[in-house]
């Protein structure tokens, strides 16, 4: 077993798990003053939006808004199928289905 | 169906989107040189998908052992958030549960649970609903590394069939079903034009402006269409 390895992995769990704990467990007395309340709502929408849309229109880096570029399709069938049937996993299948027949047909 | 069950149910589109990522990490995780111990433990004790790539690709490029530390606290430190936003549905949990609880505290998991709790609060359900999202999303994440790894130990160059779309697609597919009134649209839409923008900060800076943008936007409007509704109100009233 590698040491370095292995300080790698124990300050990680540390860090990552230190992170998860912070509130949670440590933070039971607080109360939240509103507006901090107000501003965790739109934490999930603004982080998910934040990691696919640089993923969808630049996958390789530069932004690619050509028909090589299978993921914009595809993440655009998602968005659409998930607006319609309400349904996640039915709207990942979709943009699976519309990434893999664009990919087939174009690429 | 018992809450448990019900929890682990409502998590499976999670799962399916999480497990080519396990794959890919074991494959990666394998190829960069990474030992099968240190490649399980990561996913055993870390348990956090993406701070796991950006190791494989530091410990891959010889980095020093602090700056992976740091990496992973920023790209990491949005579960702070979760874990603040959760507290509310967790403050009269035994200390057990809520130490247990935050070892598992994902992506996924906070989507799938924070949905469901802010629409049904009994403490008891919510609690064994959260720990069954929790649990199928961790022994997934473990199956498909270990899946990963031995496919990496067999089969070079997986990673370049376009299994990274699973991702967009899930994280896509989450929020459009998020995007429920205008602060939380233009929010999402701040937050994705600044993550482009800003894109190739180092050590997914990028992201953490994008969200930080993100949420000021949706507060920003949230009290501009606040103050348009009520006067719309007040406007159609006696």
């Amino acid at each position: 077993m590698n040491s370095t390895w292995a300080l790698v992995l124990a300050g990680m769990v540390v860090v990552t798990y230190g992170i998860r704990l912070s509130f949670l467990v440590f933070g039971h007395r607080l109360t939240f003053p509103g507006w901090l309340e107000r501003a965790l709502r739109y934490v999930p929408a603004a982080v998910l939006t934040a990691l696919v849309v640089p993923m969808a229109l630049a996958p390789q880096g530069a932004v690619d808004l050509s028909l090589h570029n299978a993921y914009l399709p595809g993440t655009v069938a998602a968005v659409a199928v998930a607006f319609i049937s309400r349904q996640t996993l039915a709207a990942i299948l979709g943009g699976f289905v519309v990434y893999g027949l664009w990919r087939w047909l174009l690429v | 169906m018992r809450p448990f069950f019900a929890g682990a149910r409502d998590t499976i589109p999670m799962l399916v989107g999480a497990a080519p990522f396990g794959v890919i990490f074991g494959t990666l995780a394998i190829g960069a040189g990474l030992p099968v111990w240190l490649t399980l433990g990561l996913s055993a004790l870390v348990f956090a998908g993406s701070s796991q790539f950006v190791a494989v690709s530091l410990l891959g490029g010889g980095a020093a052992v602090p700056v992976i530390w740091l990496t992973t606290f920023v790209v990491n430190l949005r579960h702070a958030l979760y874990s603040a936003t959760l507290l509310p549905y967790a403050r009269a949990l035994p200390a057990r549960w809520r130490w247990a609880l935050a070892f598992w505290l994902t992506d996924e998991t906070f989507a799938v649970v924070e949905n469901q709790l802010r629409h049904h609060s009994s403490l008891h359900d919510g609690a064994r609903y959260w720990l069954g999202s929790s649990l199928a999303m961790y022994f997934n994440w473990q199956v498909w590394t270990l899946a990963g790894v031995l496919l990496g130990q067999s089969v070079p160059g997986l990673a370049t069939l376009g299994l990274n779309f699973a991702m967009v697609a899930t994280f896509a597919a989450i929020v459009a079903l998020q995007l429920r009134d205008r602060p939380v649209l233009c929010a999402a839409l701040a937050a994705g034009a600044v993550a482009l923008l800003a894109r190739d900060l180092p050590y997914k800076l990028g992201l953490m402006l994008a969200a930080m943008a993100g949420v000021a936007t949706g507060m920003l409007a949230e009290a501009w269409f606040g103050r348009a509704q009520a006067s719309a109100q007040e406007e159609a009233g006696p």
